[in-house]
């Protein structure tokens, strides 16, 4: 059992016209198998909470914390929150030039678990992880996102999640660009994972299609760099009607 | 940082084309001044364009000095569908693929006594070594001849090793529907002084893949030329260098499109680490008259790793055709891609890892396009080991 707890989280970022504040006061608790989702309007902040808690240095934390089962995460470097148990599937998986799928598979594979997988039982999990994500074995030699389409960018991601076992999972945007079947596919790979390894999820999405797959258990609306309310599934369904105006009356976006 | 990422074309002037020392300077890279007698190059400056960025002080016996012209010691792998010869300086086939364009050049031109000839006849895909290693330091002139007959396949490797201080010419010529690849590789001692000019001639139809890697040596500068001379010709140049403290890498491209329906790609990536690694590309592409039709694109990239280097990136691009089918150029000198290393590290790869990850993926890519599988495994263990030396910050 893990908990992933933000408290109070101020974040902000240099730019060139000067430092600009985006969260402004994060509050939220993710435990082990629960599912949060997490949505809002363009530019509220959400990839940055995203990225602020998998340790992105364009981030500057300005007061507040973030632990995960009472570690200091805000302490440790980028590699150190992984290895701890974090992971974050990225809205714009970067691609990697020269560094093969399988060899950064199998590298990260090696530093999370502090020694290299046992050969054989590792390359019958990546083919199985790859083909249950209906990603080609032919991906496994090619350069990490490199040439890859938006939809299959972000199955591999899916993948990575299958074969680290993170204890907590941020999911940004991973349902964006998926067609109907890869939604399907990747929602079964995120529930898949919950199931067999008691994953906590934040998933950050603007469609509700997603949700009708992965169930939250909470859902929350963020809102000018804070969570202005939380619910139920059923917020989502409102939102999904609603839009967002009734939180964004008297305050600016971005 | 002092690393100086430019990409100005070159401006000073050149040798007329009707004899050296002429105050005309010529425009176009084709008209260069290019000769088989070292006495017909002027007294070498420095300032020169084509000398320039190479620190002449430390290769004026290369230049100017008495060359060791008896053949430089190479071991050549036996195969079928291979012949090698050595030949004397009467040969036809000397001066068939170019002529020394510069003094250096002519030196190794006129003092070599006999030229290494390596022909490839076979249409059966096979792969030659030359091993060639130095086995002390005298000044030494060398030429060598590779050459694909028509339809001819394969792949020439020529390996440099030892302490050598070698000036020398290599003539590559690709026969009508050949498909040739020829891979210098500079794995010299860290003393070593080479300057190599390299002379390819495309014939139609013909393939020629030239791949340039540099990673040992205290000054190299390795400079294809290659014209594409017969219509369909293709030619795909590659290179790959790593320069430590202290080391000089430098490398002068040329392609020159001459027939029609030509097509160039030249990609070079090279990684800097230490206080005073310094590195010189120069890529141009001429597309001449008549080259209608033709595709080209060069590339230059240089990754800087620490402080105190220096990578000069200069593409020119000539063209005197309207009718192409694409000309482009690219040159980037930089550090560490921030989100590269924030990607590898959000798996858990600790920093260090992820530096060598990213600049070995880096130099892999031009690896990866060599297509020979042996090769690239032994490039792989050679990169490796030039990075676990480095501190890579
Ligand atoms: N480098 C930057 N320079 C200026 N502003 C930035 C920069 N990076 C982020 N921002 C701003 O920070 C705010 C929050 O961005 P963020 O990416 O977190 O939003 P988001 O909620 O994920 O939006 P979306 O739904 O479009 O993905 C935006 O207004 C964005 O323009
Ligand atoms: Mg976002």
């Amino acid at each position: 059992m893990s908990t992933l707890e933000i408290r109070d989280l101020h974040v902000s970022i240099e730019t060139d016209q000067g430092v600009k504040p985006i969260l402004r006061g994060v509050d939220l608790t993710i435990n082990s198998g629960e599912t949060h989702a997490i949505m809002g309007p363009n530019g509220s902040g959400k990839s940055t909470l995203a990225y602020t808690i998998a340790g992105h240095p364009r981030y500057t934390v300005d007061s507040g914390t973030i632990t995960l089962d009472g570690e200091n995460v805000l302490e440790m470097s980028i590699d150190e929150r992984a290895r701890a148990g974090l992971f974050l599937a990225m809205q714009y998986p970067v691609e990697i030039p020269g560094v093969t799928v399988s060899n950064f598979l199998r590298t990260a594979k090696t530093a999370l678990d502090g020694e290299a997988p046992p050969l054989r039982s590792w390359i019958k999990e990546l083919k199985g992880s790859m083909e249950a994500l209906r990603m080609d074995s032919s991906f496994a030699e090619r350069n990490v996102n490199e040439g890859f389409s938006g939809g299959e960018k972000k199955r591999h991601e899916i993948v990575q999640l299958e074969l680290l076992k993170p204890k907590i999972a941020v999911l940004d945007e991973t349902d964006s660009g998926l067609d109907v079947d890869a939604l399907k596919i990747v929602s079964e790979g995120v529930n898949r994972v919950k199931e067999n390894t008691g994953l906590g999820v934040l998933l950050i999405t603007h469609y509700t299609r997603i949700l009708r797959y992965i169930q939250p258990d909470f859902v929350h609306v963020f809102v000018d760099g804070r969570v202005a309310e939380e619910g139920g599934p059923e917020l989502a369904e409102r939102l999904e009607n609603e839009g967002y105006d009734r939180y964004l009356s008297g305050s600016t976006v971005g | 940082m002092t690393s100086a990422p430019s990409a100005a074309p070159e401006a000073a002037p050149l040798q007329h084309a009707h004899g050296p020392g002429s105050p005309v300077p010529v425009q176009t890279r084709s008209e260069r001044f290019a000769s088989a007698q070292h006495a017909d190059f002027p007294e070498v400056t420095g300032r020169e364009l084509e000398w320039r960025l190479t620190p002449v002080a430390s290769i004026r016996d290369l230049i100017d000095g008495p060359l060791d012209g008896s053949p430089f010691p190479a071991e050549v792998s036996p195969a079928a569908g291979v012949t090698v010869e050595w030949v004397g300086r009467d040969d036809a086939r000397i001066g068939s693929a170019g002529l020394a364009e510069e003094r250096a050049a002519a030196n190794a031109w006129s003092s070599s006594e006999r030229a290494l000839v390596v022909t490839l006849t076979g249409e059966e895909a096979i792969t030659v070594t030359v091993d060639r290693t130095a086995p002390d330091s005298t000044p030494r002139a060398a030429h060598t001849i590779i050459t694909a007959k028509p339809n001819a396949r394969g792949t020439v490797i020529i390996d440099h090793r030892g302490p050598a201080r070698l000036t020398e010419n290599v003539e590559i010529i690709a026969e009508q529907g050949s498909d040739l690849t020829v891979v210098s590789l500079q794995e010299w001692d860290d003393e070593a002084v080479h300057l190599s000019s390299h002379f390819g001639r495309v014939e139609r139809d013909a393939r020629l893949k030239h791949v340039v890697v540099s990673l040992g040596g205290a000054v190299v500068r390795v400079n294809p030329s290659v014209a594409l001379a017969g219509e369909g010709a293709d030619g795909q140049l590659l290179g790959l260098y790593f320069a430590d403290a202290g080391q000089h890498l430098e490398q002068r491209v040329y392609v020159h499109h001459i027939a029609p329906h030509t097509v160039s790609r030249v990609s070079y990536k090279g990684a800097l680490n230490g206080e005073g690694a310094r590195t010189v590309w120069v890529g141009d592409v001429l597309i001449g008259r008549e080259a209608t039709g033709t595709d080209s694109y060069e590339e230059n990239r240089n990754l800087v790793l620490s402080d105190g280097t220096r990578a000069d990136s200069i593409p020119n691009l000539e063209i005197e055709t309207g009718e192409i089918a694409g000309a482009g150029h690219a040159s980037a000198t930089g550090r560490f891609d921030d989100e590269h290393l924030f990607y590898l590290r959000a798996r858990g790869i600790d920093e260090q890892e992820a530096r060598r990850l990213v600049v070995l993926g880096f130099l892999l890519e031009i690896v990866q396009r060599i297509g020979n599988e042996a090769l690239e495994a032994r490039l792989l263990a050679l990169l490796e080991d030039e990075l676990a030396a480095v501190e890579v910050v």
